[in-house]
């Protein structure tokens, strides 16, 4: 299922196809055609892909088909291994999370999981955490700290789950504590917004040294759809409130919340997975060189400092 | 009856926005009793009938918590300013000069220093008259810097919030304030000073999901609202009525999430046994190394 603005860069991929499987039919040379509407349709996708509206770049960043934490966990890491549950009250399928090797080093790894089909989606409860779920992340982040070992976070998730256990067993208290656990780190610590960062239950597991962004991906305070119900009183305002949100990729980096962009394949990581898992994988390897040098205290330090200068105000007159 | 519909008529109803109910007398939200509003007031704005707590203005909430005349205002020095040029109904800009001109300070909250039951403290008061309370830049930044500040004076901080979460309006660098004010309590917790929440109705979002329940101690107001989610959103995704008494301060001492529900007229008394439990960490354990050099 393309996304809607991506119709016309179906229809004409749809063309070149028939045009070649007709080629072949009546053994005909087409291919100075062929070669014609290829290049209309690189620049079809290149003036698409360079334009996205706020709101268009939300809905790739929702995309189906697009690399999910799991993905990019089996595919840019080496020998994932899984470890389940909170010690607690259970294992939260929406927080994967395990052990990992990055270009030869080990690291840890958590991950917000959606699902890559609607049966998953439903287990992985959209990638929405419960309390379990920060709590095994933090469980991981002591494990990091103890043996020494970088963490790797890649956040996806519309938000923290609003239900009743979530709030009944403290929502708010493991989002505050995931967030104060991170950040006394010491030892590296890297997050990637890979799709959706939803409010407070992506920053949970996003206070890292070094917070990169997909290109296409979005971070926000919330939702365009609860911000534009709650503003609007209408929540078909949705595209509006991604304009004034300013959760994009680069919109991110000027308002100094993100520290770089990944670049993704024209066309959306949805349509080039393998590129993109890979240029998430060069990203993170290059990061985490930058970091390794660094002693405990001062990459706590340095976390301090980048989060405790965030925020834009002036002095009053 | 007709003297009091003649009153009614000057009474403004009570809307989230208003913290200055003009008339004399008022019907209790909670028990409908009538209520002259010097009692209400005088009895730190607890119905005198049926105990339901209603919001506090600041300066009513530093006068109860400070012993008399030791207030000296820290925040007040830096406003808002529009990164995101930010326009719904109306422009953030000019929601703000509104507020500001309203309320007669640059945000949501106001800190201090401030001796408490003869215990000289930091003290954080979150305004929720002022835009919901919600917490942008500003706030954010009053929050660290006062516990930045209590720690480098080796004072506990207090705090006492009420908010709706962090602030559409400044986009992510709302939510960033989570963590800035998360980091700048490390500072607290590095010298062993006390840092007490106290939970006011309402707290909820992005205050709750991070300074508001750190505390080492954490109080809540009887009847609070305190929730990650709001009901309202958590009604739409659940699809069915929340309840009686959920996510109120009474439901979360049952769920072991604060440490105690405390009356209004308590929570002096109640701070200031906790502040004198807690303090002298750092005389009791002389020679221990502690982070703080490092931050």
């Amino acid at each position: 299922m393309p996304l809607p603005f991506e119709k016309p860069i179906e229809d004409l991929e749809a063309k070149i196809q028939d045009m070649r499987r007709y080629a072949d039919e009546q053994g005909v040379d087409l291919s100075e055609e062929v070669a014609l509407l290829e290049s209309r349709l690189e620049r079809l996708k290149r003036d698409t892909f360079e334009n996205l509206t706020r709101w268009q770049r939300v809905q790739v960043a929702r995309a189906p088909g697009r690399p999910t934490a799991l993905d990019y966990l089996t595919q840019a890491f080496a020998g994932f291994q899984e470890l389940h549950g909170d010690r607690t009250l259970g294992d939260d399928p929406a927080m994967v999370a395990g052990l990992a090797e990055l270009d030869g080093r080990q690291v840890v790894v958590v991950g917000q999981q959606k699902g890559r089909d609607t049966k998953e989606n439903i287990t992985r409860n959209f990638g929405m955490s419960h309390p379990s779920g920060y709590r095994k992340a933090m469980r991981m982040f002591d494990l990091a700290d103890k043996f020494r070992l970088p963490v790797v976070c890649l956040i996806d998730t519309p938000g923290a789950y609003p239900g009743l256990a979530a709030e009944e067993q403290g929502q708010a208290w493991v989002i505050a504590e995931s967030i104060r656990r991170m950040s006394e780190l010491q030892v590296p610590a890297l997050s990637v917004v890979i799709g959706e960062g939803g409010s407070g239950g992506a920053l949970a597991i996003g206070v890292a040294n070094r917070v990169l962004i997909l290109e296409n991906a979005i971070y926000s305070v919330i939702s365009p759809e609860s911000c534009a119900a709650i503003l609007w009183r209408d929540a078909g305002e949705a595209e509006r409130a991604a304009e004034a949100l300013k959760l994009t990729s680069r919109d991110l980096v000027a308002l100094g919340v993100v520290d770089r962009v990944i670049d993704e394949p024209l066309g959306g990581a949805h349509n080039d997975r393998d590129t993109a898992i890979a240029l998430v994988k060069e990203a993170l390897v290059e990061e985490l060189a930058q970091l390794t040098h660094m002693s405990g205290e001062r990459l706590r330090r340095a976390r301090y400092e980048r989060f405790r200068a965030l925020g834009r105000f002036e002095a009053v007159a | 009856m007709a003297l009091e519909r003649l009153f009614r008529r000057n009474r403004p109803t009570r809307k989230e926005d208003d913290n200055s109910p003009a008339g004399l007398w008022l019907k209790c939200d909670a028990c409908n009793a009538q209520i002259y509003r010097k009692d209400l007031v005088a009895n730190l704005h607890v119905c005198p009938e049926c105990s339901h707590h209603y919001r506090m203005p600041v300066d009513a909430r530093i006068a109860m918590l400070a012993d008399e005349g030791t207030f000296v205002q820290w925040s007040g020095g830096i406003q808002a300013d529009d990164p995101l040029e930010f326009v719904d109904t109306q422009s953030y800009a000019e929601r703000m000069e509104k507020n500001r001109q309203k309320h007669g300070r640059p945000d949501a909250i106001v800190t201090g220093g401030a001796l408490m039951g003869g215990h000289s403290v930091g003290l954080v008061v979150m305004d929720f008259f002022f835009l919901g309370g919600s917490m942008g830049s500003v706030v954010g930044e009053e929050i660290a810097r006062a516990a930045e500040r209590a720690a480098d004076e080796g004072l506990p901080l207090v705090a006492v919030t009420a908010s709706g979460g962090a602030r559409m309006q400044e986009g992510a660098l709302s939510l960033m304030q989570m963590a800035k004010t998360t980091v700048a309590l490390e500072r607290l917790a590095a010298e062993r000073l006390p840092y007490l929440a106290v939970l006011s109705h309402p707290t909820t979002g992005g205050v709750t999901a991070s300074f508001a329940t750190l505390g080492d101690v954490i109080f809540a107001e009887p009847g609070a609202l305190i929730s990650f989610a709001g009901p309202r959103v958590i009604q739409q995704t659940i699809k069915q009525d929340l309840p009686e008494g959920f996510q109120r301060a009474e439901f979360l001492l049952q769920k072991g999430m604060v440490d105690d529900v405390v009356p209004r007229k308590e929570l002096k008394a109640r701070l200031v046994a906790v502040l004198r439990a807690l303090s002298g960490a750092k005389e009791r354990a002389p020679r221990e190394k502690l982070h703080a050099a490092a931050l």
